[in-house]
């Protein structure tokens, strides 16, 4: 416990984790503790990643993958989070929905491969729409559940104050008393689309999750390794932006 | 009680309030005047339905029965009434002056006005220093005072008070009742204060009206005498014991629209 008083002690401990994760990793390797072929050397990642990087495979993987990214994040995050403040804040609307959103919620996105290939294609638009529904039920949720967070007494005190309609409840209680957690919702996607960024990829559409099915059906480890640490650095720095741009937003929570 | 009939801020007129079709009443036959600048406290046992009342006055809940008839003058920048919440109920996204102005915003101010009157408001409540905080940093004896702020710089023909500092210690409400009064002489408001607290009611108001009974009605109206008071005062004791019986429900309840002077006594 007194390890968490030093700000500066959290962060070194963590980078001396992932040194002894490697150091262990380099090591089992070197002294034969793992059978040749089953993982790559950590010594072996950075040539792997430099020819990877001299033949514009890299770039353009991430290129490609973060297309699908982004715009199945923009698209799932944004309808989500849109049904889910009108379905918290319509009772009907919630009503007439909770049915249909039952039926649809328990299915993952990778089970939509299928139609996302009938209905657009093995390209950009097919990895999109998979990307978007898995990232859409996550804010959704997390929308809806932030509306019926808010304080009910706070639509009486907006109404008394002349914004008794729709439009005014929503711009004054409903929008800016969910979005801590619509927020909370936008980052928890975040990481998911990036999960389903190599779901979506996997069945042919190029980015990050067909070069490493390409890389894997080649034995190449090494390659798979090194689309895996891209993954997580793409994460980190879009989860970084992410917290730079809440802490301007939420001043008031403090 | 003949005055001139423009004084007259609000008029009840026979409200009744159910919520069963008229099967039970929760408020019935309330008749009710309040004139220009009159502080009034409702004064009437937990649950008996005053702040019930208040949203009907404040046109949240419609009546069943009878009409609400606010005389409002379409001069300024202004709304009918306002609402000082039990719990100040301040948005906590929003800074101490932003939640100010938030009965200001749809009055057709530009941002440069409403920022000036909310400010005007916050000066006159002494929290002028702590615009933009926010909610969460400040006591809740603060809070309450941006409640009020909030209340006042709409300029209402009418201030509804519900058990404003019923939530507050008891040092915290001597302090914000004195401060109120000070704020009363200052704006010449016309305030309609809810409380069960007979002591509050006799410190703030002019004028006590006693709520009770199932369906509950009005059935005591009290003039208080001039200030200061003397709450020990013979005078004063008898119309609190008066009221205490009223509020008890042990009073025969042929009282109502009777006027009762201190002084007369």
């Amino acid at each position: 416990m007194k390890l968490n008083r030093s700000a500066m002690l959290r962060p070194m401990l963590g980078g001396l984790g992932l040194i002894l994760l490697f150091g262990g990793w380099e090591a089992a390797i070197r002294f034969g503790l793992v059978p040749f072929g089953l993982l790559p050397a950590p010594s072996s990642l950075g040539p792997a990643w430099l020819d990877e990087l001299h033949n514009g495979a890299w770039l353009q993987a991430i290129r490609d993958s973060l297309t699908h990214y982004l715009t199945g994040l923009v698209i799932g995050s944004v309808t989500g989070a849109v049904m889910g403040l009108l379905c918290g804040a319509v009772p009907v609307l919630d009503a007439l929905l909770s049915g249909v959103v039952r039926v649809l919620r328990p299915i993952p996105g990778l089970a939509w491969v299928p139609f996302a290939i009938l209905w657009f294609g093995l390209n950009t638009a097919g990895a999109t729409f998979v990307i978007a529904i898995s990232v859409f039920w996550i804010n959704f949720y997390a929308a809806y559940g932030a509306v019926h967070a808010i304080d009910p007494d706070l639509y009486e005190v907006a109404a008394s104050f002349g914004h008794g309609g729709f439009w005014a409840r929503m711009r004054t209680v409903v929008i800016p008393g969910s979005a801590p957690g619509l927020l909370a919702g936008l980052r928890t996607g975040l990481g998911q689309a990036w999960m389903s960024v190599v779901a979506a990829e996997l069945f042919g559409v190029p980015g990050i999750g067909a070069r490493m099915m390409q890389a894997s059906s080649l034995l190449a480890t090494d390659l798979v390794v090194v689309y895996m640490l891209t993954m997580a650095l793409l994460y980190a720095l879009t989860d970084m932006l992410f917290m730079m741009v809440r802490r301007r937003l939420m001043g008031w929570q403090g | 009680m003949t005055d001139h009939a423009a004084d007259v801020v609000v008029r009840l007129d026979g409200i009744g309030l159910s919520h069963d079709r008229g099967r039970s009443f929760i408020l019935r036959h309330v008749d009710l005047e309040i004139r220009r600048g009159e502080f009034v406290a409702l004064l009437g046992p937990s649950g008996v339905g005053k702040s019930t009342l208040l949203r009907v006055i404040m046109g949240l809940v419609p009546p069943s029965e009878g009409q609400v008839i606010l005389q409002s003058p379409a001069t300024t920048a202004h709304r009918p009434t306002a609402m000082v919440f039990q719990d100040a109920k301040l948005m906590p996204w929003r800074s101490v002056v932003r939640n100010v102005e938030l009965g200001l915003e749809g009055l057709g101010l530009d941002a440069a006005r409403r920022r000036a009157r909310a400010m005007a408001a916050l000066e006159l409540v002494g929290l002028a220093d702590m615009a933009d905080r926010w909610p969460r940093q400040l006591s809740g004896g603060q809070r309450q005072r941006v409640g009020v702020a909030r209340a006042l710089t709409v300029e209402p023909d009418l201030l509804l008070m519900d058990e404003p500092f019923g939530a507050l210690d008891a040092i915290t409400r001597n302090a914000l009742q004195l401060e109120l009064l000070r704020i009363h002489e200052r704006t010449h408001a016309t305030v309609l204060f809810v409380t069960h607290d007979l002591e509050e009611a006799l410190t703030l108001a002019d004028r006590i009206i006693v709520l009770e009974g199932h369906p509950a009605g009005v059935r005591g109206d009290f003039l208080v005498g001039p200030r200061p008071r003397d709450h020990a005062a013979p005078p004063m004791r008898a119309m609190a014991e008066r009221m205490k019986l009223l509020i008890a429900g042990e009073e025969d309840p042929g009282v109502v629209a009777a006027y009762w002077q201190a002084s007369e006594i």
